[in-house]
């Protein structure tokens, strides 16, 4: 049997390593877990029961919930019959998932409790083929009609039924997988639409199984890694680790207890492959240096002084760079007395690789953490290719850089500055939507990222911004927003930046307040506020911004080619950015062309002038209920630098 | 393999009392304290399985008669019949000890210990093992705490307080206090449990989250509750039926669209002109 499926990897798991732990998920305040043999006969009983049920060779079943052991069951479970599951983001509302359920045609859904449930039947005319939802927790659903409607349990009796009918069941079942071609679909995952509806990626079975093996191999991860399960099932990172390489290598997917109690867990668990953005572990950075600020004198200059060291020496360390003996001394004294119990409290103890993506990282914050001794590396992919295009070798890790092509990966940069791959694990297209497909191919046969980057010297690709956001400034010079908007996002104080200046004179910035970061140092400082309104538009914080916005121009001065792109006027937003109200998608990314509409008499008072402007802005709450905000924003200049004299450094925007 | 998803949680005791038989009976009662009537001929009946919800403005006697139901007050008049034995004087821990427990106006946990250990608490009354088991921590004791340590995860699974498992209660806001103690008093298992202003002093978003908790105590463990409440919207919706007091004295009682119309209620709850 050539492994080309995950179903076949199941039972060659169960062969091979069966009695090691294929799964695990704290339910009850202890960590239940199942072993590869038993995950087989789980995903077995629930894939005869769903046959019985009427799913066959070919459809679609939707996947909606949170990380739990029975929702990946139920994602292999539908591919050993030949289904495909579809993973849906479980946060998105309901109308949202009415038309991914929809366009993906699905029979069938396995969701996680009445919360979903109720989504979909509240759509339900909407989602006519829709007709069997089952369901994974019972809570809450027992006055509701039961015609569609089966818990997870039941469907798996069923099966357990059939078996027990009939012995051979069992065997066929495993016939059939084995029999299975790996040309078949294995999965459809949603992009989450930064950029319009989302699309339904197909993934067929070979390509996902090699792309998964490439980086396993790349890793050396084996049965004996563990990785914590928490970012979306629907998103391709947490399909790609825990599902694909999962699957692949073998190794233990655990599944946290709830969502508020992930930190915990992490802890408990103590993974050796983790994958977390950016934004986690800028988290991480601000929850420890909040803490560390309450802490005593002592501890506060014992702290200081261990991260100084690390500074110093921790990177050279971790990727056996020459460093002097007085050096690893102090750094063996950090170890026991800093950086070893802080990894512990974050849970990141045992890491041997761990990986950022999504978007760019700030130096400062990826350093500290490699420099505690933690491997954390970059990579750089999308759905399309299911997930890997780029991924740092240990040793050659840099913050400002992607890293060179994975594994059998072709990369190159197209005559517009658009990055292109070519890779075993990349798609077949989008389901039904074909001309969308030929848009992102080349005739060649590359798939267009959309990513605007360059290739450094040392083979590392850079990405500067989407393709399509990068512009000119009215004088010709270049102008990428997202690179603005990293360099400001860098700072703890800052949560999101959204910079404009296409065609226009000059770069302005509307900027979001990090509520937890400034409201910390509001009370330090004694600033009485009552809304993050409020706060966002006090006079300090405007002076707190403005330094920041100056230190920002000056690091855009350093850098020839994005020296015209230094901000000129910028303000502080009076709403936090939000997904419920559109301006950011799912995965948090900002809907730029979104902000710039919602927000534009905010944009005309950046360019014309004048000094304060009175908006109001419609704003959603959690319960769906709407409600208006009034607010006057200043607005404010900033000082430019003149341009650093060019020393020559590789431009190829 | 033992996964409890789905399974469902501890139900009420049996007690041999058909759901919508009486469980409770209040009999004539009345509690004077010096010269201040504080209950003043009351009757009323709590029935197996329903939400029955004690209502009236400020000083009109309601702490008063939960504090008669569960024993910390024993009234000069009047009997009360809980599970078919009548009584009068009874000490709050033989009231604990017949099935009923209690939540307070004021969070009333131990505010040093953690969650677990305040929910924990609420099952010592299930505990049998003698305090020289209980001391070594050993054997028996050690099995019993293990059998209620899985019943109190079940508590904290329901109520969706994972997250402040090991938080000392004092740090948790008030919210989740009451939630905490809606646990405690959960663990006792309960046949008739008693909420003293479960919403008071409440957000719009935690009063929908303790309002869900109640139903679903109800309806999924079986559990009789009879709770005390302020606000108007909350108790209409969620109880069976409504004891309306006003001075210490019953000027209605029925289903809640009986007494939202009743002309007496509203003049209580508005006030008339004299």
């Amino acid at each position: 049997m050539t492994l080309d499926t995950f179903p076949k990897y199941l039972l060659a798991n169960a062969e091979r390593i069966g009695a090691r732990p294929a799964m695990r998920h704290k339910d009850y305040g202890i960590w239940q877990s199942w072993t590869w043999a038993e995950q087989r006969d789980e995903v077995r009983s629930f894939a005869l029961g769903l046959r019985a049920l009427g799913l066959k060779h070919g459809e679609r079943i939707a996947i909606i919930g949170s990380n739990r052991p029975r929702l990946y069951w139920a994602q292999t479970a539908a591919q050993s019959l030949g289904a495909v599951p579809v993973p849906v983001y479980a946060d998105a509302v309901a109308e949202e998932l009415a038309y991914v359920l929809n366009h993906a045609e699905v029979r069938f859904a396995v969701v996680q409790d009445q919360e979903q449930v109720d989504k979909i039947r509240s759509f339900a005319k909407d989602i006519p083929l829709l007709t069997n939802i089952i369901f994974d927790e019972a809570r809450g659903l027992r006055d509701y009609d039961r015609q569609g409607l089966y818990g997870f349990a039941d469907i798996q009796a069923r099966g357990n039924a059939l078996i027990a009918a009939d012995r051979t069941i069992a065997q066929r079942w495993e016939d059939e997988v084995k029999a299975a071609s790996g040309e078949d679909i294995s999965v459809m995952l949603y992009t989450s639409g930064t950029t319009g509806r989302s699309k339904g990626v197909m993934l067929m079975a070979k390509a996902a199984v090699r792309a998964a093996s490439d980086t396993v191999a790349f890793d050396g991860l084996n049965e004996n890694d563990g990785m914590l399960a928490y970012l979306p099932l629907a998103w391709v990172g947490d399909h790609y680790m825990n599902y694909a390489q999962g699957y692949v290598s073998g190794f233990c997917t655990n599944c946290p207890e709830s969502a508020e109690t992930v930190a915990q867990d992490l802890r408990e668990i103590g993974p050796t492959y983790y994958f977390a953005p950016p934004r986690v572990f800028e988290n991480l950075l601000t929850s420890v240096t909040i803490r560390m600020d309450d802490a005593s004198w002592i501890k506060r200059k014992i702290f200081d002084h261990f991260i100084g060291v690390a500074r110093k020496h921790g990177e050279a360390i971790l990727e056996g760079r020459p460093v002097p003996l007085t050096g690893r001394l102090a750094y063996a004294l950090g170890d026991l007395l800093v950086y070893g119990p802080l990894k512990n409290v974050l849970g990141l103890s045992n890491i041997r690789v761990s990986y950022t993506a999504g978007e760019a990282i700030g130096e400062e914050l990826f350093s500290f953490f490699r420099s505690l001794g933690i491997n954390l590396k970059q990579l750089y992919g999308q759905t399309e290719a299911f997930l890997y295009v780029t991924c740092q070798k240990n040793g050659a890790v840099r913050s400002d850089a992607v890293g060179p092509p994975a594994p059998n990966v072709d990369i190159k940069i197209s005559d517009a500055g658009e990055v292109l791959f070519r890779s075993p694990g990349m798609f077949s297209g989008y389901f039904k939507q074909d001309e969308k497909t030929a848009e992102v191919l080349t005739d060649d046969g590359y798939v267009r990222t959309g990513d605007a980057g360059f290739i450094e010297a040392d083979g590392q690709l850079r990405i500067i911004d989407r393709a399509k956001d990068v512009g000119k400034l009215r004088s010709g010079e270049l102008f990428a927003p997202k690179y603005i908007e990293n360099v400001l996002k860098f700072y703890p104080n800052i949560k999101e930046a959204v910079a404009f200046g296409d065609g226009r004179d000059f770069v302005g910035v509307f900027l979001n307040i990090d509520l937890q970061a400034v409201g910390n140092w509001a009370e330090r400082n004694n600033i009485a506020y009552a809304s993050y309104q409020e706060l966002a538009g006090h006079p300090d914080v405007y002076k707190m911004m403005a330094k920041h916005v100056d230190e920002t121009n000056r690091r855009l001065a350093d850098e020839p080619i994005m020296a015209g792109m230094q901000v000129k006027r910028f303000l502080v937003l009076h709403k936090e950015l939000d997904a419920d109200d559109g301006e950011l998608t799912r995965t948090l990314k900002v809907r730029r062309s979104f902000v710039a509409e919602r927000y534009q008499p905010l944009i005309e008072a950046l360019y014309d002038g004048s000094a304060e402007k009175t908006v109001e802005t419609e704003v959603t709450y959690e319960d769906g209920r709407k409600g208006r905000i009034r607010a006057t924003v200043k607005v404010e200049d900033a000082k430019v630098y003149p341009a650093v004299k060019a020393d020559a450094r590789e431009a190829a925007a | 393999m033992n996964a409890h998803s789905g399974v469902e949680i501890i139900a009420a005791p049996d007690d041999g009392i058909a759901p919508g038989d009486k469980l409770m009976e209040v009999k004539n009662v009345s509690l004077r304290f010096g010269g201040v009537k504080a209950i003043t001929d009351i009757s009323f009946d709590v029935r197996k399985g329903e939400i029955r919800a004690i209502i009236g403005p400020n000083g009109a006697g309601k702490t008063s008669m939960l504090n008669v139901i569960n024993g910390f007050y024993t009234p000069q008049e009047g009997t009360i019949v809980f599970r078919g034995v009548e009584r009068r004087a009874m000490k709050p821990h033989h009231a604990v000890r017949q099935g009923i427990a209690r939540t307070f106006q004021n969070v009333a946990l131990f505010k040093g210990m953690s969650t677990l250990d305040n929910i924990m608490a609420g099952r010592s009354v299930h505990m049998n093992k003698n305090l020289f088991w209980q001391m070594l921590w050993h054997g028996p004791a050690l099995r019993e705490e293990i059998e209620h340590r899985e019943k109190v995860e079940e508590i904290i699974d329901f109520l969706e307080i994972q997250h402040i498992r090991r938080t000392p209660v004092g740090r948790l806001p008030y919210g989740l206090q009451k939630r905490v103690e809606l646990g405690r008093a959960l663990a006792m298992e309960p046949s008739l449990l008693l909420l003293d202003e479960p919403m008071a002093g409440m957000n719009l978003e935690e009063k929908e989250d303790m309002s869900r908790f109640i139903v679903e105590v109800n309806q999924q463990r079986g559990t009789t509750i009879a709770l005390i409440e302020h606000d108007m919207g909350v108790v209409m919706d969620l109880s069976d039926r409504v004891v309306v007091l006003d001075y210490g004295k019953k000027i209605a009682d029925g289903v809640p669209d009986e007494v939202k119309s009743n002309q007496q209620v509203i003049d209580a709850y508005l006030g008339v002109a004299h």
